[in-house]
Parts: structure tokens; sequence; C-alpha cells
């Protein structure tokens, strides 16, 4: 199988997460990782400054229109929501919050799940409420692949959870495993 | 689970249909946003499948208007993004002090809070007298509201936070009465304000201005259409005539970028080269 993106959704106990994530990944990752955390609608670009700067990767916040590419993380910008088009571009929008949430990982992994389809890993890490269970549940529908963090590893279990309970997952693993698989997957992928 | 690139088909039918019967054409927008709100329609509708609202859309005017409404963003705030607003007042009031008149035209303006707020800050700086604001868009129910200046006192809270941190000099309450559940804004900032119906994708030159907002409209426009409307807004703008986008919104990719200075790179705020 081979993978052209990962969609990872993050709330809250999202800032350990990511920055473990990000700086554990090797320079010759090929799969580009997409990511939506929620964030304060007034935060600044400092936070994706300093995981760039701790990542062997490209960590940037997302410009509309950008072409996707590997080598690259991206991160939402606040207050957007992110959306890819079928020519593998970004788009963002500012319509209605939804779980509350604006950038909303249902809505990234809706629209990934759609361009993608078989070829997308949807990834779904700690969190507080339940954005991202619609998104991952779409992705599976297409037949990409799951993987929800281990909510008893999780700082906020209930995200992963709720996740869990509505689909079957690939795979219910701490983040330490999800590097090592996400490491496996990318040598099969070359 | 529909094919997509069956329903992909359908939904570029769709927008054929509702360009071809009511002129608005939504067919060089984003195609992901363009999805997400017609399934949401379907959804909420319970319709089979798009063709069946495309057959409707052609035979019912008053839910062709309501799909209208889905596809039109009106969501906005009052000094939306307040670093904007504050580098408004500190970069570019003082060249709108330098003209005798001055036009702004704030296109996509939906319900009007962006309008107000420049308002606002026009009769801070004591520019409002001599200044017309054209508020356009295409959403005929959103300008009606954005004309009535009544909003909820439920983001009060928020909009009085963000109008102090563009730099606001008066208490946010002068500007508004409170009705109820609502505010009224005070009649002194309609005074100036235009309210008409422009469509950025099939109307052309609305005038000749000072000052062009435009902020988080184009992110919803393919790269082609989003070039169409910079040239629209090049040849609108005076040659020393400010554009202002949205904070994630840039010229860098349009053509005309080698036309323009960036006064405030961050907060998206351009001149026209003389």
């Amino acid at each position: 199988m081979y993978y052209e993106a990962i969609v990872i959704g993050v709330s809250s106990g999202g800032m350990k997460a990511l920055k473990f994530l990000s700086s554990s990944l090797p320079i010759h990752f090929s799969i580009p990782i997409i990511i939506v955390q929620h964030l304060s609608s007034k935060s600044d670009s400092h936070w994706i400054h300093l995981l760039n700067e701790k990542s062997q990767l490209n960590v940037k916040e997302v410009d509309e229109k950008e072409k996707i590419t590997k080598g690259y993380i991206y991160i939402a910008p606040p207050n957007y929501h992110l959306m890819i088009e079928k020519d593998q571009t970004f788009s963002l929008t500012i319509d209605e919050r939804v779980n509350f949430a604006r950038p909303s990982i249902d809505v990234l992994f809706e629209s990934a799940a759609e361009v993608f389809k078989n070829k997308l890993i949807g990834i779904v890490l700690t969190g507080s409420n339940s954005d991202g269970t619609n998104g991952i549940i779409r992705i599976k529908k297409y037949g990409g692949l799951a993987i929800i963090q281990d909510p008893t590893t999780a700082e906020s279990e209930y995200m992963p959870k709720s996740a869990i309970a509505a689909i079957i997952p690939d795979h219910v693993l701490s983040l330490e495993k999800i590097i090592e698989l996400l490491l496996k997957i990318d040598h099969k992928n070359k | 689970m529909r094919n997509k690139e069956t329903s992909d088909l359908e939904i570029s039918l769709l927008l054929e249909a509702i360009f071809q019967k009511y002129g608005y054409d939504f067919r060089e927008y984003s195609q992901a946003h363009i999805r997400r709100r017609i399934m949401n329609r379907m959804a909420v509708s319970q319709f089979e499948d798009i063709a069946e609202i495309q057959s409707k859309v052609l035979n019912d005017a008053t839910f062709a208007s309501e799909i209208l409404q889905d596809l039109s963003i009106t969501v906005t705030e009052m000094f939306r993004d307040p670093l904007f607003y504050r580098s408004l007042r500190e970069n570019v009031i003082p060249i709108l002090k330098t003209y005798p008149f001055i036009k702004i035209w704030h296109a996509g303006c939906a319900t009007g809070e962006e309008a107000y707020s420049m308002a606002i800050l026009l009769q801070e700086e004591g520019l409002y007298e001599r200044t017309t604001i054209y508020a356009t868009d295409f959403n005929q129910m959103a300008l009606n509201r954005a004309k009535d200046g009544i909003f909820s006192n439920k983001m009060i809270k928020e909009y009085t936070s963000n109008y102090q941190l563009a730099g606001g000099k008066e208490s946010f309450s002068n500007y508004y009465t409170s009705n109820y559940d609502n505010v009224i804004m005070n009649q002194s900032l309609k005074k100036n304000i235009v309210w008409a119906n422009h469509n950025l994708v099939t109307d052309s030159v609305f005038a000749e201005v000072n000052l062009i907002l435009c902020r988080n409209v184009l992110i919803y426009f393919d790269k082609n259409l989003q070039n169409k409307v910079q040239t629209l807004f090049y040849n609108s703008l005076i040659n020393g005539g400010i554009l202002c986008l949205g904070s994630k919104e840039s010229l860098r990719f349009s053509d005309l970028y080698a036309h323009y200075i960036e006064l405030d790179t961050k907060q998206r705020i351009f001149k026209k080269k003389y």
C-alpha cells in the first residue's frame, strides 16, 4: 500500500504530543503530514517556529493554495478551517465552527478522505472533545488507515475514546509505538 | 458510499444550472468548500442525490435562494483581527489624511460588522465626515441585515475586546444602544455607508477608490478567479491606493504582485505603485 498523506487531529494535551512527534521523525520521512490542532483563535506562529526548530522536517503553517509536498509537516492556522482540494492543494475557510472548533479536525479529515481515499492515514491523538470522530469514520469508509492514540497513554482520553467507540481502528497505540509504525510504513512506501 | 467522481460531476452540473438560470457564478470557487456546503444541505434536507437538488433549484426560486445562502459565507465579526485595524490606524490613516475626499470600497461585506468597524475607526481619526464607504455583497439578505445594523449582544464582549486591541480610543459602548438581546449601531455610523449589491465574480469595476478592503473572500476562489478579482481591484484603485486582504490571503502568487508595495506584510496591507 502506498500512502500519500497523514492527517492528525489533536486538542488538549497536544503541545507535548506534537513536540514529541515532530522531533521524532527523521529527515528522510517521505509522507506529508497535515495537522489540525485546537488553539486559541488569537495564538500566533511562535509555537510553529518552536516545533520547526526541534524537527528535522519542515514544520510550517499552511498557506492557502499551497501544494502538499513531502518533507513537510503542515499545521492549520488558528481561526480557519483547513480543507484539501482534488489537485492536492490547501484551501482555508472561515465557515462556522464545527464541534465548537475552527479549525475542526472533522473538516480536514473529511476533505482529505475524499481526495486521498485509501491512500490516507488518519491519526486521532489526545483531546477532550469529540472532534475527529466523524472524520475518522469517513477515512475508514474510503479504506484509509485509522490509528488512535491509546487513551490510557493520552493526556486527555476523551477524543481517542470517542474515535475508538465509532470505528474499528487499525491500531491503538502509544505515541512511541505510533512513531515506530509510521517509520515502518514509510520504509515500505518507497 | 456514492462514487466520488459521479458526485463531482453532479456538483459541477448543479453550479452550471445555478449560473444559467440565476446568474450567480460559483464555478470557480474552491471545490472542497462547495462540496462541503452541498453535502451539508443534502444531509439537512434529506436529498437522495445532488441531481435532486439541481432539479429543485431549477423549479423552485425560494429553494434556490436557500442554496445561495448555503454557498455564501456570512461569518464575520467587528474588528476581526484587531492587529490589522491597529495597523490601519498607524500605517494607512496618515495616507488617507492627505486626501480631501476619501472613497472606500468594502467588497464582500456580508452582514456589515467590518464596515461598521471601519466607520468607527474613521470617526475616531476625524476622517469619517469626508469619507464614503461603499459596502458591497452579492448576498442581498446579508446586505439587508448590514443596513439594519442590529447585532446580537452575545458577541459584544468579544467585539469590545477586539476594539480595544485594535487601539480604540473610546468606550465601545458609545457606538451602540442595547435593546433586549440586540445592539443597534449608532445612526451617525451609517450616515456615509452606501450598501450596494455587487458580485465580484460577474460584475465589473465598481468605482475608483482610495482603499479597498476585501478580507477572507478570495480564499473561497480558485487561483484563476483570484487573479481576475485582483485585476478588478487593481483597476478600481487610484495610484497610491491601498489594498487590504485577509490575514491568510496573499498577493504573492498574483501577476499583479510587482505593481504593489507591501505596507504591512503580516497584516496584508498593500499600496498600489504610482
